[in-house]
C-alpha cells in the first residue's frame, strides 16, 4: 500500500478552446462569454468504452492539476493538490480510471477569466468579464467532457466549492453521471461564510493598486490579496488545529516585541501564506469565484432543482457525502440538510462525518479513512 | 464483493433474511459493518439501505458498496418519505431505543413490514441466575453488567407480543430460535419459547 501510494504519475496542462460558434457560452446572468478556452489534465487511460472517466473539481483557488508532477519540475517541488488521493493504486485509482481535472471559468489558471484577454478591446478584462456562476463553471466542464468524447461520467467528485459542482451536475446532467461525491461542501453559504467572502473582497478592493479591477499592466493589488488569503485560511483551519499547530507559541523569540511585528507563530503562518498565494493567485478571480460561490443556493432556485432531479432520475445517480467534525465553514449540519434533501427526493444516498481537527482543509490532507471510502464507493458503482 | 454463502452470516441475521422477498427494498437500522445488507444485496438483489452511529463501521459499509448514512436512527428515519421500503429492520437494537413506541410508528411509517429481533430476557437461565444468585443476569447475548449495559430495555417475547399490539401492530410472523455464543449457528425453538429461546425475530406490520 505504501509502495502504491507513493507512486506518481508526470502530466501536463492541456487547453481545450472550441471552435466557433461552441466557444461562446451563454451565461446565467445573460452575458455572453466568448473565446473560452478550458485548461485541464487528464490521469489514467480512458476504456475503449469511456466508460472509466470520473470529473474532479476543483475548489476556488485550486487549479488542474489534481495530482502527479509536470515534466519539467526536475525536483518534484509540485505535486497535484490531491496528490494523496489521486494516482495510481491511490484512492482515486489511475490505473483503473480515467481522471479528468479542469479550471473553474473565472480563475486564473489556464482557463478563461478576468486576467484572460478581452478579444473586443485586446486588453485584459479585469472587471468587464462577465459575472460567471457555479452553473456556468459546470456548463463549461460539460462542453470539455462532451468534447472527450464521454457520454456518462463514472463519478463526480470535488471538495468545497468543488462539491458545489458536483451537486451542479446531479441537477443539471443527472443522465450524465453514474455516481457523485460533494466532500465538506453545502448546498448553500451560510452568512458566516458569505461574511468572511465579503470581508476578502473588501480587503482587494480597499487596496490602492487594485485600481478597479485595473490593474494587469501595473502594481497589483498583493497586499490585499494576501489579507484575503490569511482570513481564507482562518477558515480553512479550526480551533483545535490552532491550538495543536501553533498555540500561543512565539516565532524566533523569546519575549514580546511589544510592538506590531510578528510576536506570534500563528502571526507569521498566516503572512506566509498571504505572500505565497499573490505569486500564484489573481485578486479579480478571487472576486469572482467568491462571488460565485455566495450565489451559489441549491435550495431556493427556479431551475435545475432537487425536485426536478427526483423525476428525472430517482436513484439513478449514487450519492456520497463526506464532511469532517471540525470544519466549520461548511460544518457538519450543513452536509446533513443536503442528506436530508437527496433522501426526500428519493436519491440513493451515503454518508459519512469523519473525526478530524484539521477543519475545513481535512479534506486536502492524507488520510487512509478517507482514501478507503471513496476507493471502495467508486468501485462498488455499477457500470 | 461477498459471499452468497448462507452461513457466512449470523445465525439470527439468516432468520431475517429469510424473511425477506426478492426484489424488495430494505432499511437496516444500526446496520453495522453491513453483513445482512451484503448477504442481502447478493442473494436477495434488494435495493439496500443502511443507517449506522459508529462513523468506522458506516465507513467500512459505504466501502463495500453500500448505502449507508452515518447517523443516529431515531432522527435518520424521521427524514425518509412515507412507504420509502418494503421492510425495516431493527436487529439487535429495540434494547437500547430510548422511546421504542415512538421509534415503532416511525418504522410503520416509511416500511410496510418492520422485523425486529432482540435478546429474550425471560430465557431460564437468565431466570435461574437471579433466582439463585440475586444478581443482574450477566450472559452471551446480555454480557453488560448493570453500570455499563447499553441495553435499557429489559424485554422478553411475551412483554414485545403484548406491546407490539398495544401501540397498533398486528404479528405476521414470529420466531424464537437459541444460538450459540458466537451467534454462528442455533436453531428454531417451537414451544415454550419465552422460556427457551434466547432471541426473539418478529416481522410486524400497522394494523389496518
Amino acid at each position: 500500500m505504501t509502495d502504491q501510494q507513493s507512486k506518481s504519475v508526470i502530466t501536463k496542462k492541456e487547453y481545450y478552446t472550441p471552435e466557433t460558434p461552441d466557444n461562446q457560452l451563454v451565461l446565467e446572468s445573460g452575458d455572453v462569454l466568448q473565446n473560452l478556452t478550458i485548461a485541464y489534465e487528464t490521469y489514467g487511460t480512458l476504456s475503449e468504452k469511456k466508460d472509466n472517466a470520473i470529473l474532479i473539481t476543483h475548489a476556488f483557488s485550486g487549479d488542474s492539476h489534481v495530482a502527479g508532477f509536470y515534466e519539467d519540475d526536475h525536483a518534484r517541488e509540485k505535486p497535484g493538490w490531491w496528490e494523496f488521493m489521486v494516482g495510481p493504486g491511490k484512492g482515486i485509482d489511475t490505473d483503473k480510471y480515467f481522471v479528468i481535472c479542469s479550471n473553474i471559468l473565472g480563475s486564473c489558471c489556464g482557463s478563461t477569466g478576468p486576467s484572460s484577454v478581452n478579444p473586443a478591446t485586446g486588453e485584459p478584462y479585469g472587471l468587464s468579464f462577465p459575472m460567471v456562476t457555479i452553473g456556468d463553471m459546470v456548463k463549461g466542464q460539460k462542453k470539455l467532457v462532451d468534447h472527450l468524447g464521454i457520454k456518462q461520467l463514472h463519478a463526480v467528485i470535488g471538495g468545497s466549492v468543488g462539491g458545489m459542482q458536483v451537486l451542479e451536475w446531479t441537477v443539471r446532467y443527472p443522465e450524465m453521471i453514474r455516481a457523485a461525491i460533494p466532500i465538506a461542501t453545502t448546498m448553500r453559504h451560510s452568512a458566516l461564510a458569505i461574511a468572511f467572502n465579503e470581508v476578502a473582497r473588501q480587503s482587494i478592493m480597499a487596496d490602492p493598486n487594485w485600481n478597479k479591477g485595473n490593474y494587469y499592466n501595473g502594481k497589483k493589488p498583493d497586499l490585499g490579496l494576501a489579507i484575503a488569503r490569511m482570513i481564507g485560511h482562518v477558515t480553512y483551519l479550526s480551533d483545535e488545529a490552532m491550538r495543536r499547530k501553533f498555540g500561543r507559541k512565539l516565532q524566533g523569540k523569546e519575549k514580546f516585541s511589544f510592538g506590531f511585528d510578528v510576536d506570534f507563530q500563528v502571526e507569521s503562518y498566516l503572512h506566509y501564506q498571504g505572500s505565497k498565494f499573490v505569486q500564484r493567485f489573481d485578486a479579480n478571480s478571487l472576486l469572482y469565484i467568491t462571488k460565485a460561490a455566495d450565489y451559489f443556493d441549491l435550495v431556493d432556485r427556479e431551475q435545475f432543482t432537487l425536485q426536478d432531479l427526483e423525476e428525472k432520475s430517482r436513484g439513478l445517480i449514487k450519492f456520497l457525502v463526506i464532511s469532517f467534525s471540525s470544519d466549520w465553514l461548511y460544518p457538519t449540519y450543513q452536509a446533513k440538510e443536503l442528506v436530508k434533501a437527496l433522501k426526500r427526493t428519493g436519491q440513493n444516498v451515503s454518508f459519512c462525518e469523519f473525526v478530524a481537527d484539521c477543519g475545513h482543509d481535512a479534506f486536502l490532507i492524507r488520510d487512509d479513512r478517507f482514501s478507503n471510502i471513496l476507493r471502495g464507493f467508486i468501485d462498488g458503482i455499477s457500470r | 464483493m461477498v459471499s452468497p454463502d448462507k452461513s457466512s452470516i449470523r445465525f439470527d441475521l439468516r432468520i431475517i433474511a429469510e424473511s425477506i422477498e426478492p426484489g424488495s427494498r430494505v432499511l437496516d437500522l444500526g446496520c453495522g459493518n453491513g453483513d445482512l445488507l451484503a448477504w442481502l444485496q447478493a442473494n436477495k438483489k434488494i435495493v439496500g439501505s443502511g443507517i449506522e452511529q459508529d462513523e468506522q463501521k458506516a465507513a467500512t459499509c459505504i466501502a463495500k458498496g453500500l448505502s449507508v448514512i452515518q447517523g443516529d436512527l431515531n432522527e435518520e428515519v424521521d427524514e425518509y418519505p412515507d412507504h420509502s421500503f418494503d421492510y425495516v429492520i431493527l436487529s439487535q437494537t429495540l434494547q437500547q431505543v430510548f422511546e421504542p413506541a415512538r421509534l415503532l410508528k416511525s418504522l410503520a411509517r416509511v416500511g410496510k413490514r418492520v422485523i425486529v429481533s432482540f435478546p429474550n430476557f425471560s430465557h431460564f437461565t437468565i431466570r435461574m441466575t437471579l433466582l439463585f444468585t440475586g444478581l443482574a443476569p450477566k450472559n452471551d447475548q446480555l454480557p453488560y453488567s448493570w453500570y455499563d449495559s447499553p441495553n435499557i430495555r429489559v424485554i422478553t417475547l411475551k412483554d414485545f407480543k403484548k406491546f407490539a399490539r398495544n401501540v397498533g401492530y398486528s404479528i405476521v410472523k414470529e420466531t424464537a430460535i437459541n444460538t450459540n455464543a458466537d451467534n454462528s449457528s442455533g436453531s428454531v425453538v417451537n414451544f415454550m419459547t419465552n422460556l427457551r429461546a434466547n432471541y426473539g425475530v418478529f416481522v410486524i406490520e400497522k394494523k389496518r
